[in-house]
């Protein structure tokens, strides 16, 4: 989670002109994850699949596949908060977590 | 060969932008360059281009959607004058840097304030260092055979840059001019297809255009810009000899008339020169060995060779229809001075003509006349000097 | 009538690794909106500058997997006037084939004020594209300044809580409704709380002949001074006090699209945010009336003109 993909430098004439972009998405490869200090930790067990979270999130960082969600993307959750909060009260599928926590398990 | 017909530089341009047949034009109304925009709105009502023609609320928006359109992959054509031209500001800066091959005719007409609706070159000396190819034009021959020219220049692959082609306000584009013009194939055929770099409308290559660049990268980007400015110095005559092969009209980086014997040396921009021109002839007639540089392709500067071409002179003077408040001499004169850095050559600079101040042969020779003086005393008391200024 | 899980099946237009801040409501816009494409259109993204500009694409990374422009802060649409422009010229020559929507972004800043020239002119010549202001009440992207979108008695950097002056003495302009009367054919305003009734209306100015202008609520977790996590719920409370009415105008009928059940007092929406927390002391109160005088009155007038439709 610390390391965060350094583009090569090339120089000014191996790039295109402009300052175009030609690889889309490409964003994917910068790691938003380490911003993070609070992790939103989603219990498959208690999900009822409504995607509020899914459709609520800034990061496109909740991975969902044929209407059901399947994984949280840690490399760029951001950890706002908004999907545990918008996680219908009666579900609470999603607890944010002090990031703390998984350092020290971590190690 | 093509047919000789009688047209103002307004009608000529806009002529020209119907040969060409851009795929959008986004233009705004300004004096002195109004008639163009009538004149081609008048093309695309009758179907004779396949133009989009969008009717912008402003110049700024002008540039923008000429931009736009550009970078979608599309050939885009706008043109102005002046506070047009000022308030595209902005946005001139963009196309360049964005390097995108958009062709503006300018019509020069001074800056406000005062408000002034006549001819000089304050509104694109102003541009100069925006990143845009300059050609200057003397006349409506010169302003079309420039237009054509700048679509080729602005769209090589090595270029890819914005041109300007400038003419001057009311003398040049009011003014009936005699011009011999290429028939509309000939000029599809010449300018040929637009090879767009990377179109927005590339369904299988989408691309980001105008990211955010900062300080790892920004340098190398203007490097680049850097380089397409030199690699127009290269371009430009080859498109200038192509060109000579269809028309037989000529175009170098300027025009040297009757300097390469010369000892007073004028360098002067659009119409004014052809006034000194046939001031020179007179002045010929009675001995006087004047010769006149006058510079089509300002931006990039050719300095190795308007230095070239002017090394042997006794005396040179600049005449700047802007002045560019540096208290150090019009711009025409700065880049002369420049590329004559370290040669003994006096240079005096006359900035005449501003808000169309009328220029006549009577004007030029009186500067000659300036010039012989210092010629023959070897000095110089004044060599920045407002021509015509009343005290 | 879409549903979430029909929706998620849509590509992600709007790739994770930009750097908007956690929480900001702009890119749930932003992803929400680009899910009313079909999966057979193409789109290209015209943006002014801004906090999405400048956080979506920081060179060599871009967050857009689709065609994108930049030009500047005022000129969005008309820099995507040009690009629509260009794409009639060339469908029509035959030299493009695929089928293009145009969708701008801007700020409120951008929008409101520096850009409504831009766009008044976009909108009156009939480019078919719809333009999206994100609208999170002040300039975010250089530090909270206040904009002409910024409400009433707000505190921003450029009005800010002083001795004398509570914040922000001017109300908002009603830029939904001077898009309206540009006669154009849809016009939306939107919050990223309803999903649904963002989408429906995003497809319907997508399929609009015409142009089409799109506001939607963006809150700015920084800017309005509340918890990241309450992004969608700062939505919900705008909508459930009618601070932020969700409604539409189809060739010039208005429709009131979401109703709260009971609504709110505006108070609800504003002592949830810290830009807010000075007008809850006494001497300023009677902002606080003003601003529920405001809503009431704005909420009256839409449910009049929706019941004539």
């Amino acid at each position: 989670m610390k390391s965060v993909t350094k583009p090569q430098a090339p120089g000014w004439k191996s790039i295109p002109m402009g300052g175009v972009i030609t690889e889309p998405g490409n964003s994917e490869k910068y790691e938003t994850g380490d911003w993070r200090t609070m992790r939103p930790v989603w219990s498959a067990k208690k999900c009822i699949n409504c995607l509020l979270c899914w459709v609520s999130c800034p990061d496109a960082a909740i991975v969902a596949k044929d209407g059901k969600i399947v994984s949280f993307d840690y490399k760029h959750c951001k950890g706002c908060g908004i999907c545990a909060r918008e996680c219908p009260p009666k579900v609470k599928a999603i607890t944010m977590v002090n990031e703390t926590e998984f350092e020290e398990q971590e190690g | 060969m093509g047919k000789r017909v009688a047209l103002t530089g307004n009608e000529a341009t806009a002529l020209a932008m119907r040969q060409i047949n851009p795929d959008v034009v986004a233009a705004y109304p300004i004096t002195p360059q109004t008639d163009i925009v009538q004149y081609f709105s008048q093309f695309v009502a009758d179907g004779q281009v396949k133009t989009e023609f969008v009717t912008v609320e402003s110049e700024h928006s002008a540039m923008s959607a000429t931009v736009g359109a550009a970078a979608a992959g599309a050939r885009a054509m706008t043109a102005t004058s002046s506070q047009g031209l000022a308030l595209m500001w902005e946005v001139v800066y963009i196309a360049a840097s964005l390097r995108l091959p958009i062709v503006m005719p300018v019509v020069n007409r001074a800056l406000s304030a005062p408000i002034n609706i006549h001819c000089d070159h304050s509104d694109t000396m102003g541009a100069r260092d925006s990143g845009w190819i300059q050609l200057y034009s003397e006349n409506a021959q010169e302003a079309y055979d420039n237009l054509i020219q700048a679509v080729r220049i602005a769209e090589h692959q090595d270029v890819r840059l914005p041109v300007m082609v400038c003419q001057d306000g009311f003398i040049t584009s009011h003014g009936l001019d005699s011009i011999e013009i290429l028939e509309d194939a000939e000029v599809q055929r010449f300018i040929g297809e637009l090879k767009p770099s990377y179109p927005l409308l590339d369904p299988e290559h989408p691309v980001t255009i105008g990211a955010l660049d900062l300080q790892n990268w920004y340098l190398e980007h203007k490097r680049q810009q850097a380089e397409a400015m030199k690699n127009a110095l290269r371009v430009i005559p080859e498109v200038a000899a192509e060109y000579a092969k269809l028309t037989g009209r000529e175009y170098g980086y300027f025009e040297k008339y009757r300097l390469d014997d010369a000892e007073i040396g004028l360098v002067a921009l659009n119409s004014s020169a052809g006034t000194i021109k046939a001031e020179i002839d007179e002045l010929r007639n009675s001995g006087v060995k004047v010769g006149l540089l006058k510079p089509r392709v300002f931006r990039p500067l050719p300095a190795k060779e308007l230095r070239e071409a002017l090394l042997h002179l006794k005396v040179i003077g600049v005449l700047d229809r802007a002045d560019s408040f540096s208290a150090f001499g019009g711009p025409l004169f700065t880049e002369i001075r420049s590329a004559l850095y370290g040669a003994q050559i006096p240079v005096l600079d006359f900035i005449y003509g501003l808000g169309g101040r009328d220029f006549t042969m009577t004007d030029a020779g009186n500067i000659v006349e300036k010039l012989a003086k210092v010629a023959r005393d070897g000095k110089v008391e004044e060599p920045i000097t407002y021509y015509g200024v009343r005290e | 009538m879409p549903t979430l899980k029909e929706i998620s099946g849509r590509p992600e237009i709007l790739a994770p690794g930009h750097r908007m801040c956690a929480g900001c409501g702009a890119p749930v816009v932003v992803r929400q909106i680009m899910k009313a494409l079909r999966e057979d259109e193409h789109v290209v993204v015209g943006n002014a500058t801004g906090c999405l500009e400048v956080s979506t694409t920081i060179y060599p990374f871009t967050s857009w997997r689709c065609s994108w422009i930049h030009n500047a802060f005022e000129n969005a649409a008309a820099t995507l006037s040009g690009v629509e422009a260009a794409y009639r010229s060339l469908k029509r020559q035959g030299k493009v084939k695929a089928e293009f929507k145009f969708i701008a972004f801007g700020g409120d800043g951008g929008t409101y004020d520096i850009g409504l020239q831009s766009l008044s002119g976009a909108m009156e010549r009939g480019h078919k594209m719809v333009y999206v202001c994100y609208d999170n009440g002040a300039y975010m992207n250089t530090g909270i300044q206040r904009s002409s979108a910024t409400p009433l008695g707000a505190d921003t950097t450029t009005s800010p809580v002083g001795k004398v002056i509570p914040g922000k003495t001017r109300p908002r302009k009603d830029l939904t409704e001077i898009m309206a009367a540009h006669n154009i054919p849809y016009v939306a305003q939107v919050a990223p709380s309803h999903w649904n009734d963002l989408v429906t209306k995003v497809r319907k100015a997508l399929d609009a002949d015409g142009p089409a202008f799109i506001n939607a609520l963006a809150p700015c977790p920084r800017g309005w001074r509340y918890d990241s996590a309450d992004t969608i719920e700062m939505c919900r409370l705008a909508v459930e006090t009618c601070f932020w009415p969700l409604y539409e105008v189809v060739d010039g009928k208005v429709k009131v699209t979401v109703k709260p059940r009971e609504k709110k007092p505006v108070r609800a929406f504003l002592e949830a945010q810290g830009r807010f927390k000075h007008l809850f002391e006494p001497q300023n109160e009677r902002i606080i009336d003003e601003i529920q005088a405001i809503v009431d009155a704005k909420w009256a007038n839409l449910l009049a003109r929706s019941e004539q439709a």
